[in-house]
C-alpha cells in the first residue's frame, strides 16, 4: 500500500519543521490522542483512543525518525504488532519546500504494509480509517501552525493578517496523510480489527 | 413398479433435520471435560521462524498447554502425507517436501499454523495466543504461478530448484509435432485459470478425544472421508493402529473437495487430547477457512490446436504451470496431472495430444481438488480453443463441434490420453440443448438486445469428465497410494427394516435419500424402513469417501453388490421354506416366489426367519441377513453434456447479465431427478461464480491474501444467475457398472465456466476481443471494450 500526498501550509518552512516535531502541536492535532511523548529527538510514543462506528479502541505505538535534514524533511517509520491479528509497519519520506512567502509545501510518500488477518480482512478499512483521521489531523495541524505563525509575527505584513485557512490549499490534493498519523491510523485500525473480526 | 425406487422424485429424507436446525455438525458436539485449541497462524507469507516464547502464554488465565512444531517433532509426529506420487519427465519422483503439522523452522504461507494454545475456553485460548511471542525473520515471497519457476524467485522449499515440484508430461509429443507440421490452421490461446476459495458453508472443525481405559483415540472431524483420514493420520502422522482409532464425520456442511484432505488440525487435536488428558476441540472461523482450507485451480496455460482446412482437429498441445501452494495437500499432485491431461480429448476425435505440466511451490495456501478438480481446467482449455478456432476459421460454433465429436457408433472409444470412453451420445445432447435454448432465435434476441444498449453473446461448452477414479490397480500404477473401491453393508433387521452402512459420506449429496431409493428398488422395502448410516469408522466396514462424483457409480454399485448377496441368501432360505429348488425361486418387488406359482414369501418374512431360524436350512445357510460388499470399478465413468449460456453485456458499464442457461447432461441412469437437478444447479452456480466473480488474489509484493473475506472475495448470489433449464439424456448409460450410472456432482462446475466465457467473448466480438480471463468482471470487460485507448488514459 502506498499513499502519497501534498499539503500547503500557511507558515514558513522552519516553523512547519518545528511544529512537526513538537509533541504539543502533534497531540493537539491528532484525533483521540491522549498522550504523546518525545522519548528522544528521534523517538515518540503515543496513546490514542479512537472510535470507528460502534467500536472504541486504545492503542500504544512507537515511531522513530531518521534521515533528519532540518528543515527539509525526514524519514519516519513505525511498526505495530497486533498479536493474532498480524502486524502493521510502514515508513514515510516527508519533504518540506518553500511555496512562496510564508507558505510551505509538505509532500510525503508512505510505503506501508500490513500482514496476516489485518491484510486479509481490512486493507480497505484501514485505508479509509487512515484517510479520515488524516483529514482531521490536517485540519487541526494547519490551524495550529497558522496560530503559531501569527503569534510569532506580531509586526505582520499585510499577508499575515489573513486568517489561516483551516483546510488544505485548494490546489493540494486531499489525498494522503502525514506519515506519523498514517502509521498511528494503521495501528488504530489494527486494534479495531481485533475487535471486529476475532 | 416399486414406490420411491429408481427414477422417483423422492423428497430428501435428510432435509427435515437440516431445515429444522437439528443437524449435528462437529461444532455442535461437545465432549465432557472438553478444552479448546486456538491456532496461531503466520501473518507472513514467508519467514524464518526463529523462536517461540510461550512463557507468558502459559501463565495466562485458563491456558492448559502450548504446543509447537518442535514439540510434535520431538514426540515423533510425522508430516502430513501426499497421497499420489508423480514422476518427472526423466523418471525421477516429484519433490515431496515435508508438510509438518505445525511449522518448523520456516513458515511458507499466510495462515501456516505456528503454535497451538489449549485452554479452558476458546476465548481464553485466543487470549493466551495473544501472549505468544514469535520471532519471525521475514523472507521474500513468491505467490504468482507464472513467477514461481523464474530465475531469482525466492525458494519456498530447500531442495526444490526453481520451486518445481515436478515437471511431468503425458501424450505423444512426436505425433503432435508431426500433426502441427501439416496443419492448415493453428489456434493458440494463453489463459489463466483463476484460483478459487472453496467456501463450504460449514467451516472445518475437529475434536480429539482419548480414552485411557481402552487406549483408544476418537477424532470427530468435518471430513468427506473419515476412513481415509483414519488411514492417513493413523499410518503416517500419529502412527496409531486402526483398531485404536475411530474417526467420525457427522453432518458436514459441504466440502466441494476442500474436506477430502487430511489436515493438520485433525492430527493436532487427536494428539493433544492424549497429551492434556482431555478432549480438545478446534473450530475454524471464516477467516481461518480462507487461509487454511485447500484452494482450487490456479493454472497458467499455453495451448495450441492444430486443424486441417475443413476444421477437423489434428492435434492438441498444452503446456500448463500449476500452482500447488506452500505444501503438498493430500491429492494435490494428481489434480493437474491425471485428472487434467487425460481429459484434454474432450468430446472430440483429436488423434494426437501432448500435455506438459510443471507444478510449482509458492507462498500460498495449498491447492488441491475443488469441485471438478482438473476437469474444469481441461474443459476450459479445450472449449476456449474450439470456440476460438471456430471464430478464426469462420465456422459455426455448433458445426465445428459436430465435425469433431466422437460418434456414438465409435463407443467404446480409446482417446490418445489413456482414457477409454465406454459410452456417450454427444450429438444428441448438443442438439437437445440447442433446442432447449432456442438457439435458432439467438440472432433475433441479439438484435433486440442491441436496441436496449446490450450486447448479447452466446456461449457453448461441451464437456466430458472422468468420475470414480478406477480401477484400483490402474490408479496404483499411476501413482495413487490408495485403492479406490467402495464398501456397503446391507443389514436386514428381524422385523423387516434395513440399515445401509455406506463408505460414501454425504455432505450435501443426498445419499440418505438416493441410496435408500436403491434399497427400495432392489429389495422392495418401503423407503421409510431404510436407514442410511455413513461417516463413522467404527460402524462402517470401510470407505474411500466422497469426491470425484464417485458416490453413486462406486458406492452405489457396492450397495447393489451387497443387495445381490442378500437376494442370493434369501433365495436359499425361501427355497427351504417353500420346499422348492433354489433355482426355481424368483425375487421381484420384495417377494421370493416359486416360479410359475403363487407360492411366495416376502423379504420381511425371510428376514424374520433368518433371525428366528426355527424353520431354516441351518445345515447349509448361516442365520442372519447382513451382507457386505466391496466394489472396485472396471473403468471410470464418463458423464458428459452440453451447456449453453446467453449473456447480455451492458455497453456502458461492462456488467454481465446471464439471460439464459441450458444444461443437457448425460449422467447415465438417473436415480432421483430432483436431486440431480439440485446438483446441476449448484454446480453451474459455482462455475458461473468462477467465470464472473470469484477470484483469490495474493498481493504480489507482500504475499498477503487480500481477498480474505467476503468483503473482497465475491461469491455468486442468486441474482447472478437466471432460472436454469436443465435436462438429461439417459440414452447412453454406463456400460460397466450395475446401475448404468455416471455421477453428477461436478458436471455443472465443469461445463459452466467455459460456456459463460465463450458467451462473454461472443458478445464482445465486435470489439476484436478473442479471449477474456476469468473472472470476467465489468471492469475487465469495459477495458476490453475500450481497448488500448482506455489503457493509455488510465
Amino acid at each position: 500500500m502506498e499513499i502519497t500526498g501534498e499539503y500547503t501550509l500557511p507558515a514558513p518552512r522552519q516553523a512547519v519543521w518545528e511544529a512537526l516535531q513538537d509533541p504539543a502541536v502533534l497531540r493537539a492535532s491528532m484525533p483521540g490522542c491522549e498522550t504523546l511523548e518525545k522519548l528522544s529527538d528521534t523517538e515518540f510514543t503515543a496513546k490514542v483512543t479512537t472510535k470507528v462506528g460502534p467500536v472504541k479502541a486504545k492503542f500504544t505505538g512507537k515511531v522513530t525518525l531518521s534521515d533528519l535534514d532540518p528543515p527539509n524533511g525526514y524519514t519516519i517509520s513505525g511498526e505495530g504488532q497486533g498479536g493474532v491479528a498480524g502486524f502493521a509497519k510502514g515508513s514515510a519520506k516527508v519533504q518540506l519546500s518553500d511555496a512562496g512567502p510564508g507558505q510551505t509545501t509538505l509532500r510525503y510518500t508512505v510505503d506501508a504494509m500490513v500482514g496476516g488477518k489485518i491484510a486479509q480482512i481490512g486493507s480497505r478499512l484501514i485505508e479509509g480509517t487512515a484517510r479520515k483521521l488524516a483529514d482531521e489531523f490536517f485540519g487541526s495541524f494547519t490551524a495550529q501552525v497558522a496560530a503559531r505563525a501569527a503569534a510569532t509575527a506580531p509586526v505582520a505584513p499585510a499577508a499575515a493578517a489573513q486568517p489561516a485557512a483551516p483546510s488544505p490549499a485548494p490546489s493540494a490534493p486531499r489525498e494522503g496523510i502525514p506519515a506519523f498519523v498514517w502509521i498511528a491510523g494503521v495501528v488504530i485500525a489494527v486494534a479495531l480489527l481485533l475487535y471486529f473480526v476475532l | 413398479m416399486v414406490e420411491n425406487g429408481i427414477g422417483a422424485r423422492v423428497r430428501r429424507k435428510e432435509d427435515f433435520r437440516f431445515l429444522t436446525g437439528q443437524g449435528t455438525y462437529t461444532d455442535d458436539m461437545n465432549r465432557p471435560g472438553q478444552a479448546h485449541v486456538f491456532l496461531l497462524r503466520s501473518p507472513h507469507a514467508h519467514a524464518r521462524l526463529k523462536k517461540i516464547d510461550a512463557r507468558q502464554a502459559l501463565a495466562a488465565p485458563g491456558v492448559i498447554a502450548v504446543i509447537t512444531g518442535a514439540d510434535l517433532e520431538a514426540a515423533g509426529v510425522g508430516p502430513l502425507p501426499c497421497g499420489w506420487q508423480i514422476f518427472n519427465k526423466d523418471g525421477t519422483p516429484a519433490h515431496e517436501p515435508p508438510h509438518p503439522v505445525l511449522a518448523v523452522g520456516r513458515v511458507r504461507h499466510v495462515g501456516d499454523p505456528v503454535a497451538a494454545v489449549i485452554a479452558e475456553t476458546r476465548a481464553l485460548a485466543r487470549d493466551g495466543a495473544e501472549k505468544l511471542v514469535v520471532d519471525y525473520d521475514p523472507l521474500p515471497s513468491v505467490t504468482a504461478t507464472a513467477q514461481a519457476a523464474k530465475a531469482g524467485a525466492p525458494a519456498v522449499h530447500d531442495g526444490a530448484p526453481n520451486n518445481v515440484c515436478f515437471d511431468w508430461h503425458f501424450g505423444d509429443a512426436a505425433a503432435v509435432d508431426q500433426a502441427f507440421a501439416k496443419a492448415a490452421h493453428v489456434t493458440t490461446i494463453d489463459l489463466y485459470n483463476n484460483r478459487l476459495v472453496a467456501n463450504a458453508i460449514e467451516p472445518r472443525a475437529a475434536i480429539g478425544e482419548y480414552d485411557p481405559a481402552a487406549d483408544r483415540h476418537t477424532l470427530y472431524t468435518a471430513s468427506q472421508n473419515p476412513h481415509v483420514i483414519r488411514l492417513l493420520m493413523g499410518a503416517y502422522v500419529l502412527k496409531l493402529p486402526e483398531a485404536k482409532l475411530r474417526v467420525v464425520s457427522p453432518d458436514v456442511g459441504g466440502g466441494f473437495g476442500s474436506k477430502i484432505y487430511h489436515y493438520a488440525e485433525e492430527a493436532l487435536v487427536t494428539w493433544a487430547a492424549k497429551k492434556v488428558g482431555r478432549p480438545v476441540k478446534w473450530t475454524a472461523d471464516r477467516s481461518e477457512s480462507f487461509i487454511s482450507d485447500a484452494q482450487g485451480r490456479d493454472h497458467v496455460t499455453h495451448a495450441e490446436l492444430a486443424l486441417d482446412k475443413s476444421g477437423k482437429f489434428l492435434a492438441l498441445r498444452v503446456q500448463t504451470t500449476a500452482n500447488l501452494g506452500g505444501y503438498l495437500s493430500t491429492f494435490s499432485t494428481a489434480i493437474p496431472t491425471y485428472l487434467y491431461a487425460t481429459l484434454l480429448a474432450g468430446l472430440y476425435t483429436t488423434p494426437a495430444i501432448y500435455c506438459g505440466v510443471k507444478a510449482v511451490f509458492t507462498n500460498t495456501v495449498p491447492v488441491d481438488a475443488y469441485r471438478g478438480a482438473g476437469r474444469p481446467e481441461a474443459c476450459f482449455v479445450v472449449e476456449r480453443l474450439v470456440e476460438k478456432a471456430a471464430q478464426e476459421m469462420g465456422l459455426d460454433k455448433t458445426e465445428i463441434r459436430r465435425k469433431n465429436f466422437v460418434p456414438k457408433s465409435a463407443m467404446p472409444y480409446q482417446t490418445p490420453v489413456a482414457l477409454q470412453y465406454d459410452s456417450g451420445d454427444f450429438i444428441t445432447h448438443m442438439e437437445a440443448a440447442l433446442k432447449l435454448a432456442d438457439h435458432g432465435g439467438a440472432e433475433k434476441r441479439r438484435a433486440d438486445a442491441k436496441k436496449r444498449g446490450k450486447l448479447l453473446g452466446v456461449g457453448l461448452s461441451t464437456y466430458i469428465e472422468a468420475c470414480g477414479i478406477a480401477p484400483s490397480n490402474v490408479a496404483g500404477a499411476l501413482g495413487a497410494r490408495a485403492g479406490l473401491y467402495e464398501s456397503a453393508e446391507v443389514r436386514f433387521h428381524p422385523t423387516g427394516t434395513v440399515t445401509l452402512f455406506t463408505g460414501s459420506h454425504s455432505h450435501g449429496q443426498s445419499h440418505e435419500t438416493t441410496f435408500a431409493q436403491l434399497i427400495a428398488e432392489g429389495l422392495g422395502v418401503p423407503i421409510e424402513n431404510v436407514e442410511v448410516v455413513h461417516g463413522d469408522t467404527d460402524r462402517i466396514a470401510f470407505g474411500m469417501g466422497t469426491y470425484g462424483s464417485r458416490s453413486l457409480p462406486v458406492g452405489g454399485s457396492a450397495i447393489v453388490k451387497a443387495m445381490d448377496k442378500i437376494v442370493a441368501k434369501g433365495k436359499k432360505i425361501a427355497a427351504h421354506m417353500l420346499e422348492a429348488a433354489e433355482a426355481d425361486i424368483e425375487f421381484k418387488n420384495g417377494t421370493f416366489r416359486v416360479a410359475g406359482t403363487d407360492k411366495g414369501l416376502s423379504i420381511g418374512q425371510i428376514a424374520f426367519s433368518a433371525y428366528v431360524p426355527h424353520n431354516f436350512p441351518l445345515e447349509t445357510v448361516e442365520p442372519g441377513l447382513d451382507e457386505t460388499a466391496f466394489y472396485d470399478p472396471k473403468n471410470f465413468t464418463f458423464p458428459n453434456g452440453t451447456h449453453i449460456c446467453e449473456v447480455e453485456v451492458d455497453e456502458d458499464t461492462g456488467a454481465v447479465q446471464l439471460t439464459r442457461f441450458v444444461a443437457v447432461d448425460d449422467f447415465g441412469r438417473i436415480i432421483n431427478p430432483m436431486v440431480v437437478e439440485g446438483q446441476v444447479h449448484g454446480g453451474i452456480v459455482q462455475g458461473v461464480g468462477q467465470a464472473l466473480v470469484e477470484d483469490c488474489i495474493y498481493d504480489p509484493t507482500s504475499g498477503q491474501l487480500v481477498t480474505g473475506s467476503y468483503m473482497d472475495y465475491c461469491m455468486p448470489k442468486a441474482d447472478l444467475v437466471p432460472s436454469f433449464q436443465v435436462a438429461t439424456n439417459e440414452g447412453a448409460p454406463c456400460t460397466h457398472n450395475p446401475l448404468g450410472v455416471k455421477g453428477c456432482g461436478e458436471a455443472g462446475t465443469i461445463g459452466a465456466g467455459a460456456a459463460v466465457i465463450n458467451a462473454v467473448v461472443d458478445a464482445l466480438k465486435g470489439f476484436g476481443v478473442t479471449h477474456m480471463d476469468m473472472p470476467a468482471t465489468p471492469e475487465k470487460i469495459w477495458r476490453a471494450m475500450h481497448g488500448k485507448a482506455a489503457k493509455a488514459a488510465e
